[in-house]
């Protein structure tokens, strides 16, 4: 062999164990869905996402008009070294290399200076903390280590118990469907949620009592949590309960009728629902004060959770857009409706005068016209106003049907006609002016499921007007 | 000893303190008069004009709808004016003991600015019409989707009956723009009186 060629064999088996070990870290980080930039994970009402994280001056970096961009309406002008941004109605003046900000006229001081580049504005993410509430002016909880964001009361609690000990089956509830990644190692079975806001339980230690699945850990690393739980052999994970339900076992176990598969897109907004059930007020906005006790937005927030599972139960994806008690604007609603391109808008309220269910559709304001493709947007519910008629009738009927007084009738009522899709409101009365009947859970089942079924009547011209 | 310039000036100062206490027990007796006084006069001068007949859209509130009633109340002779003694009439309705829809104590209303339909042209609508209502009235209001378009119907309605020309009407509270009445009821777009009238005609009957 000439000299040559055995040190080119040489140098190419020197490198093989190095290409193996790249192609091993690259194929591990795709399996596994773990990015390996530094980025921030941002979980709200509206959106969750991620954004990357650079390092300035030794100390970690986002971009503000990134970060705020999907919570509101953001502008920014740049001015030499002064960059201005204006969210909702918030105006806040950033100087490049200085610490000092006007937030509305006062000073603040972040922990370290701000950075602009290529006229981008970039915060330390130690101002977060501090800085976010004043420009949201709602509470943020940001978990510095993990670099995750919970603004508002965003978040998915879960609970994890041994259901039954032979076979040991633990069964992790959380309270709205997850989607994690989970992988399966030796010793150990680890679910990585990268999308979903985990709330960081009370231990991130604990422990079952059980020989064979004696304990799960929890952890934040680079935007997204992680519980790994450990098994004495392998465990194997099955959703059900519309992936609210997590049971590990030791055998693998067949997913449920109701089980949906993992969704390879777990955010929100990707997925397409039939219904948006929009559950009104919330948050400092309280609405109507139907007693002493009785706020409408917590009557509301039932109703809607109420309404999804009928309508679910019948095989019609919804989403409930207010899904805790968090303040959005009647602009935010419409738009993430807009969004979304659900087949119906089912906004609900109650009242504690009358009896039974009043239905709302829009009475359209006067207001400019429609060029092409750009919508007035206080009439863009006209083109589908007279499917909201329709849609409304048939609900009304079946409320009929079931003995629930029903009435038919137009509103002035935002955002109803902002929301491009069939839209129809619910003010849902007590029966026998007995307030207390609005939390009855026979009575928010008797009522949901009279309108379920009216929307499920009116499903061909629904789809048909989608 | 005690030297008697200094009881002097004690015995002068306690003079003083007692004749100040009874000076300001005296204003705040006062003062309370003068508001009790005041709150018991009319705001505007008494309307003068003939007698004539007028529709109120009047809301019932235990019925949920909205009916039309005649009145005979004194209208001036100014469109303005008239509009705005019709929607007095029709606030007066609300804010008595028998009220159908009641008001919060000091629901007013500020004022009525119509276009005059002859100064109509580029930039200046005809049949626009202004309502202000003062702070009050949307702030004691009772909240609900019913309630709120029973009352904006009637005060729209009232209005486009009794005042021609009318076909587009915006309410602000205090001067400003507000989102709702009281959380439901949209008060940041102009109201189409043609398509309030379909609504009210909904709200003839339970």
């Amino acid at each position: 062999m000439p000299p040559e060629r055995s040190t080119r064999l040489l140098s190419r088996r020197r490198w093989l164990p190095v290409l193996a070990f790249v192609c091993f870290s690259f194929s591990s980080a795709l399996l596994l869905g773990t990015p390996d930039h530094p980025q921030i994970s941002v979980f709200s009402a509206l959106a969750n996402y991620s954004l990357p994280v650079t390092q300035h001056n030794g100390q970690d970096y986002v971009g503000l008009l990134e970060l705020l961009d999907p919570l509101g309406n953001v502008t920014v002008s740049v001015d030499r070294s002064h960059w201005k941004l204006r969210y909702n109605t918030t105006d806040l003046e950033f100087t490049a290399d200085k610490t000092r900000v006007k937030i509305g006229g006062s000073d603040f001081d972040l922990p370290a200076s701000f950075v602009l580049e290529n006229n981008r504005g970039m915060i330390p993410l130690s101002a977060i903390p501090s800085l976010l509430p004043r420009i949201l002016g709602g509470p943020v909880t940001f978990h510095a280590a993990g670099r995750r964001l919970f603004i508002g009361n965003a978040g998915i609690h879960f609970t994890a118990q041994i259901a039954s000990n032979n076979p040991p089956k633990l069964v992790m509830n959380f309270s709205s469907s997850v989607n994690p990644s989970v992988h399966q190692e030796a010793g150990k079975l680890r679910l990585l949620f990268e999308h979903e806001p985990i709330a960081e339980p009370g231990s991130s230690v604990l422990t079952f009592g059980n020989p064979t699945i004696p304990s799960a850990s929890y952890q934040e690393e680079n935007g997204m949590a992680e519980i790994s739980i450990t098994g004495a052999s392998p465990l194997f994970a099955s959703f059900s309960n519309e992936n609210r339900t997590l049971t590990i076992s030791t055998t693998p176990q067949p997913q449920t009728a109701s089980t949906t598969p993992p969704n390879p897109a777990p955010v929100a907004t990707s997925r397409h629902f039939f219904a948006v059930v929009d559950a009104s007020h919330g948050g400092n906005e309280r609405g109507a004060a139907l007693n002493d006790q009785i706020a409408e937005k917590d009557v509301t927030l039932a109703f809607a959770r109420r309404l999804r599972q009928e309508l679910e139960a019948r095989g019609l994806s919804t989403l409930v857009i207010r899904d805790g008690d968090m303040s959005l604007t009647l602009d935010q609603r419409a738009s993430m409706v807009n969004a979304l391109h659900p087949a119906i808008y089912i906004c609900v309220h109650a009242a504690s005068e009358g009896s039974g269910v009043r239905l709302y559709t829009a009475l359209l304001p006067a207001a400019a016209e429609s060029h092409g493709l750009f919508v007035d947007w206080n009439t863009a519910q006209a083109p589908f106003v007279a499917n909201s008629r329709i849609t409304e009738s048939n609900i009304a009927i079946q409320l009929q049907k079931n003995q629930i007084p029903a009435r038919s009738l137009q509103a002035a009522l935002r955002p109803l006609n902002n929301v491009t899709t069939v839209a129809v409101a619910l003010e849902i009365t007590p029966q026998q002016n007995d307030i207390h009947n609005l939390l009855s859970p026979a009575y928010q089942q008797a009522v949901m499921s009279s309108v379920a079924d009216g929307i499920a009547a009116a499903k061909s011209t629904l789809e048909g007007a989608r | 000893m005690i030297p008697r310039h200094i009881l002097i000036t004690a015995g002068a100062l306690l003079v003083l303190a007692l004749g100040m206490a009874f000076y300001a027990r005296s204003m705040r007796s006062r003062a309370s008069y003068e508001s009790t006084a005041s709150a018991t006069q009319p705001v505007t001068a008494p309307v003068s004009g003939p007698v004539e007949q007028v529709t109120l859209y009047v809301a019932y509130d235990d019925e949920g709808i909205l009916q039309a009633r005649g009145f005979r109340i004194p209208l001036p002779s100014g469109r303005q004016q008239r509009a705005e003694e019709v929607l007095r009439a029709l606030i007066g309705l609300y804010l008595d003991k028998s009220s159908p829809h009641p008001l919060g104590m000091g629901s007013d209303l500020r004022g009525v600015y119509l276009v005059d339909p002859q100064l109509a042209g580029p930039g200046v609508e005809a049949g626009l019409a202004v309502i202000d209502l003062n702070g009050a009235f949307a702030d004691s209001h009772r909240s609900g989707v019913l309630l709120e378009n029973l009352m904006v119907a009637s005060l729209v309605r009232t209005l486009a009956a009794n005042i021609d020309g009318i076909r587009r009407v915006k309410i602000l509270i205090d001067g400003h723009e507000r989102e709702t009445l009281a959380g439901h009821a949209d008060l940041s777009n102009f109201i189409d009186v043609a398509a309030l009238n379909q609504m009210s005609a909904q709200l003839a009957s339970p």
